[in-house]
């Protein structure tokens, strides 16, 4: 008989805040966390905002602990904020009374941001014009001299696992995965699915990431999967809309604590959710777009659906992958009609990303987290910034205004670039 | 469904030492060892100027016609994943979308492509970028407003899908049309063996058939030996390639950078045995760690090898046997001051009074470390080592370390040995993720 796993303990560092209960009642009134980009000087980029993590100070999450993770990188100060939060929440102490090599971590970690200006110098240095290729001797010369040890090392995406794993003392299972934007819907999952089999009790769990750095801006730039409307900014981020023209850059962590149940009952836990179903798969067809049908979307929510032991009515609220490009929010919408039949148009829809902007490797689990909140509280946050329906977006995507509702059971999408697609499942427990 | 059993049906190495199963176990029969002066690039202002490096890969034999212009935007860590795929894809005579359209197999699939998952190790791939952002200078100096306005318009539209990580198993995927559960895992070293773990786990489950998994990486770059160098984990016996990566030896002084890496198939007993498939070995335990330990310095492991030991512990429990029945330890060791004693150290620990009869393997001298691509390299020739009773020799590793403690290296040989079961470590050098894999000899 498989094991059950619960939630019991949840953190973020967001653009809308670091705690839990003031970023969620700034989401319920629709507010954004994007403004111009301050990390660089983008002033010349076809996109020149973003939604940044503001007045983030990590000593302030860590106090005595902060000098055995100051050299961190930026993604790794935010999971491990978030990590502190949701340990916290969880009510573990210090010395749980689970063995620590059962208690694990899975994150969807990003990579940290690269040492931009050293690096620069060494490529620029290192360029042979007359060649067309790299000097390899010159390029040396210069990173030799100006990059660090220590920021290459923790710049690794396994690295923030990694400072989690010494904070919490979890010599458990420790996984990253970097399956782009489905990165942390996919660790969360695949973290219940380690305590389901009973390779863990506790797995600290979710994802990180910053992306808001010259490269990131450039790639999704060159991709033109990135909203360029700079002289409303605050706004541009409009999933389902029909004038919506790309997805906005966040960064931040969302972390929750998975526990077996029968384990977090003993010790008084306070349960705030089931994982109930996980789908993973892949579209299989090409680089860049999703499948026109919605293959792999539509095959996701319908494993994690099988695998819940749940029909589609059954859901009570979809928390979107609602990116805001033309495709996304076109093939997601189709996708949810092909596994929900006619009950698509009742089942409120929406996408907390028109307020977070996309935080990329971490957006699933700050988004499952609202799902929890959603539960607890009984309301559905909006999709802000919702003005004019697209008929290829036909659904309830809840505009603008929160509603309430009766939610015990969410399903959260998660697709990421390349094709990879997961989806979770998480109910009220009675 | 929750304990089906999950068997090895391909094999697919990518290394310095050959492309494919028959290539790399003849090579590592015959002793051989690709460690040379890098060639790729002109390593001269480096202090490690060596490395295992792959000759002559054309990406145009190894996907489908129509699939050749995506060549452009792979990495060569990419390219290595996709030729992996084909040559595990092949051995295990799958017909894939792929090999049908090669006109390399006939007929139909012979596998459902919703129930065929992916679940691949990735590194951290190097950008090139040297030529645009040099365009996006002035004075020598690199101008934002110069980059905003003309320099990111030099690169292609797709650039930084060359670079993500689950690129690999992205183009794996569309390949083979592996529609079933997917994943990349970036945990450096100990990549391979999560991925290989977490699809063993998801075959056992019941929510995939047959997967393919290990992992790819490229270390043959400027940037990445740079990495590896300011890191401190490079060998710099420069005039004496072939004798500079010494795993386990006591005058051992780093390792080399290397690329490649592997993937296998592994597949539910039941759909293997219903198609006929040939079954190298039977995979029963997998066990994941972590060091959790604060080093003085990032990237030292614990000094015991803990996260290894735990893991080691955790696999065999979940193999269900002792270390008394383990008959051989593929050794994760590549040269290493620190890890390398750990690991040995962690041996101690686990084996005990057994550690010094039990043999050891060690194939890393002459491949060097390939990080994410490592571990699927060892556990191939792991695999090959139970499959076919017997163990190619390590090179480089005399004199012993007396402070690794007695260990059964092999050395001589190749040694032929009835093995029951072989156990395969791998850990990660920055991040101290650990993992270990218990393969078991066949017996249906």
């Amino acid at each position: 008989m498989n094991r059950r796993v619960v939630i019991t303990g949840m953190g973020w560092v967001t653009p809308l805040g670091h705690d839990i209960e003031s970023v969620w009642q700034r989401l319920l009134r629709g507010e954004s966390g994007v403004a111009p980009i301050t990390l660089f000087d983008a002033r010349t980029f076809p996109t020149r905002f973003a939604a940044e993590v503001k007045d983030f100070d990590l000593w302030r999450f860590l106090g005595d602990r902060y000098a055995a993770h100051q050299t961190c990188s930026r993604n790794t100060g935010f999971a491990l904020a978030a990590a502190e939060m949701a340990w916290r929440d969880a009510g573990l102490s210090e010395r749980p009374d689970v063995p620590p090599d059962m208690i694990g971590v899975y994150l969807g970690g990003g990579e940290g941001p690269i040492d931009f200006a050293n690096f620069v110098a060494a490529a620029i240095a290192g360029w042979d014009a007359e060649k067309r290729q790299l000097d390899a001797v010159r390029w040396a010369a210069v990173a030799q001299e100006r990059l660090s040890a220590v920021r290459e090392f923790e710049q690794n995406p396994n690295c923030a696992a990694g400072h989690l794993a010494c904070r919490f003392n979890a010599q458990g299972p420790n996984f990253n995965t970097l399956t782009a934007c489905a990165a942390s819907t996919q660790a969360l999952g695949e973290a219940a699915m380690l305590i389901r089999r009973g390779d863990a009790d506790i797995m600290i769990s979710g994802g990180a990431h910053s992306m808001i750095h010259p490269l990131g801006v450039t790639g999704f730039n060159r991709l033109t999967a990135l909203s360029t409307r700079n002289d409303s900014c605050v706004t541009a981020s409009r999933p389902f809309d029909r004038t919506r023209d790309g997805f906005v850059l966040g960064e931040g962590a969302g972390i929750l604590i998975l526990e077996e149940y029968e384990s977090a009952r003993r010790r008084g836990a306070r349960i705030l959710a089931e994982v109930l179903g996980y789908g993973s798969t892949a579209d299989a067809f090409r680089v860049t777009d999703m499948h026109e049908d919605g293959r792999g979307a539509t095959a996701a929510m319908r494993g994690a659906l099988a695998d819940a032991g749940l029909e589609p009515p059954d859901i009570d609220y979809i928390s979107a992958h609602g990116t805001g490009t033309e495709e996304n929010d076109k093939i997601e919408t189709l996708a949810i009609r092909k596994v929900f039949g006619e009950y698509a148009r009742k089942v409120p829809i929406s996408s907390v990303k028109s307020m977070f902007g996309h935080l990329i490797a971490g957006a699933g689990a700050v988004e499952l987290i609202t799902c929890v909140l959603a539960i607890r509280d009984g309301v559905v946050p909006p999709t802000a910034n919702y003005r004019e329906p697209d008929p290829n977006c036909d659904l309830d995507y809840v505009p603008n205004e929160p509603r309430k509702a009766n939610v015990r059971t969410c399903l959260s999408n998660s697709f990421g670039f390349g094709g990879q697609n997961d989806t979770l499942i998480i109910r009220a427990v009675a | 469904m929750s304990s089906r059993r999950v068997v090895i049906t391909g094999l697919g190495p990518v290394t310095p030492l050959g492309i494919g199963a028959s290539a790399l176990w003849t090579a590592l029969l015959e002793r051989r060892n690709a460690v040379r002066r890098v060639q790729a690039f002109d390593p001269s202002r480096f202090r490690s100027q060596i490395g295992a490096e792959i000759d002559g890969l054309s990406i145009g034999d190894f996907v489908p016609k129509g699939y050749r212009k995506a060549a452009k935007i792979m990495a060569r860590d990419i390219v290595l994943a996709v030729v992996a795929a084909h040559q595990a894809v092949s051995d295990a005579k799958l017909r894939t979308r792929c090999l049908l359209e090669r006109g390399e197999a006939a007929g139909e699939p012979n596998l459902d492509s919703t129930r065929f998952g992916a679940n691949i190790g990735a590194g951290l791939i190097c950008a090139e970028l040297a030529e645009v952002l040099r365009g996006a200078s002035v004075d020598g100096q690199f101008s934002f407003a110069k980059w905003g306005t003309e320099g990111m318009n030099n690169l292609t539209p797709l650039w930084l899908l060359k670079f993500l990580p689950n690129m690999l198993a992205c183009h794996v995927t569309i390949v083979h049309d592996a529609e079933g559960p997917s994943n990349t895992i970036t945990c450096a070293e100990a990549s391979s063996h999560l991925a290989i773990g977490e699809a063993f786990r998801t075959i056992t489950r019941g929510a995939a058939d047959v997967c393919i998994c290990g992992g790819a990486e490229s270390q043959d770059n400027p940037m990445a030996l740079l990495r590896q160098e300011i890191g401190g984990r490079l060998s710099t016996r420069n005039d004496a390639p072939e004798q500079a990566c010494r795993p386990l030896a006591a005058d051992r002084d780093g390792t080399v950078i290397s690329e490649g890496g592997g993937l296998v198939i592994l597949e539910a007993l039941e759909h293997a045995q219903r198609r006929g498939a040939r079954i190298y070995a039977e995979l029963v335990g997998f066990g994941a760690a972590h060091d959790a330990y604060v080093a003085a310095q990032p990237g030292v492991p614990h000094p015991e090898g803990r996260g290894t030991a735990v893991a080691l512990r955790k696999a065999l429990r979940d193999a269900g046997i002792g270390p008394e029945q383990v008959g051989l330890v593929a050794s994760f060791a590549c040269g290493l001051r620190e890890h390398d004693l750990a690991e040995a150290r962690a041996l101690q620990g686990v084996f005990g009074a057994h550690a010094g009869q039990v043999p050891v393997m060690n194939i890393k001298a002459g491949l060097g470390n390939c990080g994410a691509g490592s571990g699927a390299i060892d556990f191939i020739a792991a695999v090959l080592a139970v499959h076919h009773g017997a163990i190619p020799p390590a090179l480089n590793s005399r004199p012993p370390d007396p402070a690794c403690g007695p260990l059964n290296v092999v050395t001589a040989g190749p040694r032929d040995a009835a093995i029951e079961y072989a156990v395969s470590p791998a850990y990660a050098h920055a991040g101290a993720q650990n993992a270990a894999l218990v393969i078991k000899r066949f017996r249906a």
